[in-house]
């Protein structure tokens, strides 16, 4: 070990240095756990479940946005797109029992998935730019939202609710943290090894050269946006479980902190470059900073202003060891 | 010759951009198990007819034939399907995947590609890494491992050997040559003619995106291709300005513009002085990664030495910034024509962009006199500019005029040239050498690296050779034959001076 430190300068070794990002997130979510249980010695069981009950939308938003930056776009019609999925199942949840919950479900996630593809279909024919198109339809799909619950409402049987509110493992392992685990690794995991993935991260890394590798690059940027807003609709039916009711402006906040989130977790907002488990943490460590402040007694509105900061350091102190690992 | 029936037969293809006519009735017919080479200065439309063949873009016009059968090729995976399989001047690999994810993505087989890897003699690529961290020429073998691997019928090689160096060269014409026996076709384009009559069986000529004619290189037929390909006028001239093409001894008066003390930059550059005096052309002799791409760097501004000084007209200098080096006089004309050029932007702009600051009065923009200058640089330089709205669309050649246009109209006393050739055809490069010696009559000093050994003493008065990131040889240039050259650059330079 010594001889090594004297002789040898330390060469993490490739798996390391290429999840280095991912790998710092889950260093700092960790680090944040502890400074949270320092300042508040009674930091237990309940609270890592508002925890997770807090993260679990932002977590799911931000795999939303993930997919489509991954492919070299940007979808601002995620919130909104929560937003209906999420006063949807609340209304025509409301009285149905946990069997016919399950089933609005399922319809609500093929919306999702159909909204998402239209959203990607006009993308790639009209050829406006991504931001312009999803920027007009986040618009339409927030006045959609409006249309089918004016203000806050309808319901959803407590069973469903306990899908995310509970902890049936155990009460340390709540099952928000359960259901987000599942989704990544029933959605995102078989795709990001097949060669749909590899696609993915091709458009997004050089679009020429994707389609010189034969790469259906139109097809790919749709998909993009399906999953996107299949990952939406999961955001949706989160906040109804989450909240217990549907509300139509409640996406509003999720477009923005999604990008922020990923942003922190390690996803290059050029395309291409990053992953899934990174923005996960993030959006643990972004829930848990306004949780923190009222710990420490501090007016919870400068919530925004410490996260922006977070952001702009994290992201600055990645860029500089990106900056001293290139001459070597 | 055997009469056999042609593996691919193209006829009067055409393809145009807006009011840019890229090709106007192309033909090519490729037998199989030969090797065609495409041929054409720059803008005739050779890289268009590729990327028409593979399915890049899609043809206005004409047919394309395989085995006697028309075939519509709307997408890359459709040409892939067809046997068609190109390796372009840009590779086409994905930076952020590694080389094994990039072999997945086109559902290349893996062993296949390492079996040709290793038969090019690069079997030493870690299959790991991403594309990103790999060297140019890397990339390119690379590819073109890749594009072996899946067998094609034919192999089309777009300036393959452009950013190869010497040695790789003729491993890459051993191993592509071979496929001949197996009734193999390749298409081959390259600005190097010499490559071209030893390496291939015939030659179609493209001329404004027209063929001009077929002929079989290996009859020592380089005058004919080199008449074909500039049209009956400008063969004349070209012939002409290569007699009149002085060489003017080094013995430059006064005291040095430029002078390089003991440099060192990164582990390339280790040790380098030079001087070059004003009116004086200084060739910079050396393999690929003995540090002239760091030496460029330092004197453009790019990057800080870590040891050593740079004199301008004796003094001192410390470059932060392009901008200060721009300031001092020293300008760099880049291989990479899309790093010094703004590519969504026209002609226009971007030869006005580094006039800009003295054009400016109270912040505007004095249009009447921009455009003047500009309109002589492009007139001094004869730049195309059929397609100046976009700079990106202008052919190779073009858009190097267009990088050394930007710098004439601004003013300089010392041009930096790295490689400024690459990629381009006889008759632009001619241009360009004719343009760095009259520069060089008017009193600007110059220094330039060039890849291609053979036109070093066509252009400059001394050489200077890098071995290992220091200067082993400086020649005069009328000495500084291939030969010479490549000996010296090979760090064989003490056997090479007794």
């Amino acid at each position: 070990m010594v001889v090594g430190r004297v002789a040898i300068p330390f060469v993490p070794p490739r798996l390391v240095r290429r999840h280095g990002w991912t790998i710092g997130v889950y260093a700092l979510l960790l680090a944040s756990l502890i400074f949270t249980v320092a300042i508040h010695p009674t930091y237990g069981a309940f609270d890592i479940k508002s925890l997770a009950l807090g993260a679990l939308p932002l977590a799911l938003a931000a795999a939303a946005q993930t997919v489509v930056v991954l492919s070299g776009g940007i979808d601002l019609t995620v919130g909104p797109l929560m937003a209906v999925t999420n006063v949807l199942a609340a209304r025509a949840m409301l009285h149905s029992n946990f069997r016919d919950a399950l089933l609005i479900a399922v319809l609500v996630l093929i919306l999702g998935c159909a909204a998402g593809a239209f959203n990607g279909s006009i993308v790639v024919f009209s050829r406006v730019p991504d931001i312009v198109v999803t920027l007009a339809m986040s618009f339409v799909w927030g006045g959609v939202a409006l249309l089918i619950l004016e203000k806050p409402g309808g319901g959803a049987p407590l069973d469903f609710q306990n899908l995310a509110q509970e902890a049936t493992l155990s009460p340390w392992v709540p099952n928000a943290l359960v259901l987000l685990i599942v989704v990544v690794a029933a959605v995102w995991m078989p795709l990001r090894g097949s060669r749909l993935g590899l696609a993915l991260y091709a458009i997004g890394s050089d679009r020429t050269a994707a389609h010189a590798s034969g790469v259906n690059v139109p097809l790919v940027r749709i998909l993009a946006y399906t999953l996107s807003g299949v990952f939406a609709a999961i955001g949706g039916l989160a906040l109804t479980m989450t909240t217990g009711i549907g509300s139509p402006l409640s996406g509003s906040f999720y477009t923005l902190s999604g990008v922020a989130t990923i942003v922190l977790g390690g996803v290059s907002l050029a395309g291409g470059k990053g992953g899934m488990l990174g923005p996960m943490a993030a959006a643990f460590i972004l829930t848990l900073i306004p949780a923190d402040l009222i710990f420490l007694g501090i007016d919870p509105n400068y919530g925004q202003v410490i996260q922006g900061i977070v952001i702009v350091l994290v992201v600055m102190v990645g860029g500089l060891a990106a900056l001293r690992r290139k001459p070597a | 010759m055997s009469e056999l029936s042609p593996l691919l037969e193209v006829s009067s293809l055409s393809k145009r951009f807006g009011p840019v006519i890229a090709l106007r009735s192309a033909d090519l017919s490729v037998r199989p198990g030969e090797v065609h080479a495409l041929m054409g200065a720059n803008g005739a439309g050779k890289s268009t007819l590729v990327k028409v063949l593979t399915g890049v873009l899609r043809p206005d016009g004409g047919t394309i034939a395989l085995r006697g059968k028309i075939r519509v090729i709307a997408s890359p995976a459709e040409a892939r399907r067809a046997g068609l399989m190109p390796v372009y001047q840009d590779p086409a690999l994905i930076p952020d995947l590694t080389v094994l994810q990039n072999l997945r993505l086109t559902g290349t087989p893996v062993e296949a590609v390492r079996r040709w890897l290793s038969e090019l003699g690069m079997s030493g690529i870690d299959f790991g890494v991403l594309t990103r961290d790999l060297p140019p020429p890397s990339l390119r073998l690379l590819d073109l491992a890749r594009a072996l691997a899946a067998e094609p019928d034919v192999l089309l090689l777009d300036e393959i050997t452009a950013a190869l160096p010497a040695d790789l060269t003729t491993r890459v014409f051993d191993v592509v040559g071979r496929r001949r026996a197996e009734g193999r076709s390749v298409i081959f384009i390259s600005h190097r003619l010499a490559e071209v009559s030893v390496f291939c069986d015939r030659a179609t000529v493209l001329r404004d995106g027209e063929t001009v004619g077929v002929v079989e290189p290996a009859r020592g037929a380089e005058a004919k291709i080199v008449d074909l390909m500039l049209g009956p006028v400008a063969a004349d001239v070209a012939r002409a300005e290569a007699q009149r093409a002085p060489i003017r001894s080094g013995d430059g008066p006064g005291k040095s513009r430029l002078e390089v003390k003991n440099l060192r930059a990164g582990s390339m550059l280790q040790d380098v002085s030079f001087t070059v005096r004003p009116g004086e052309v200084v060739g910079v002799a050396a393999l690929e990664g003995q540090g002239q791409g760091e030496l460029f760097d330092c004197l453009a501004g790019v990057r800080k030495p870590d040891a050593g000084q740079i004199l301008v007209e004796g003094r001192a200098t410390s470059f932060r910034h392009p901008y200060d080096a721009i300031r001092a006089g020293l300008v760099l004309v880049p291989a990479d024509r899309m790093q010094a050029l703004l590519r969504q932007r026209s002609v226009r702009e971007n030869i006005a962009l580094p006039l800009v600051s003295r054009l400016t009065r109270w912040g505007l923009i004095n249009v009447r006199s921009e455009r003047r200058r500009v309109k002589q640089a492009i007139e001094r330089l004869q730049i195309d500019t059929r397609a100046q709205a976009q700079v990106r669309r202008l052919s190779g050649g073009n858009q190097q005029k267009v990088s050394i246009a930007r710098w004439l109209a601004a003013g300089f006393q010392t041009l930096l040239c790295f490689d400024p050739t690459r990629g381009i055809d006889i008759g632009t490069k001619r241009q360009i050498y004719v343009l760095v010696r009259e520069l060089a009559a008017a009193g600007s000093s110059i220094l330039l690296f060039t890849s291609e050994l053979a036109e070093i003493p066509l252009a400059c008065d001394r050489v200077i050779v890098l071995f290992g990131g220091r200067v082993v040889q400086v020649l005069p240039a009328n000495v500084a034959d291939e030969s010479t050259l490549l000996r010296a650059a090979h760090g064989l330079a003490a056997e090479a001076a007794s």
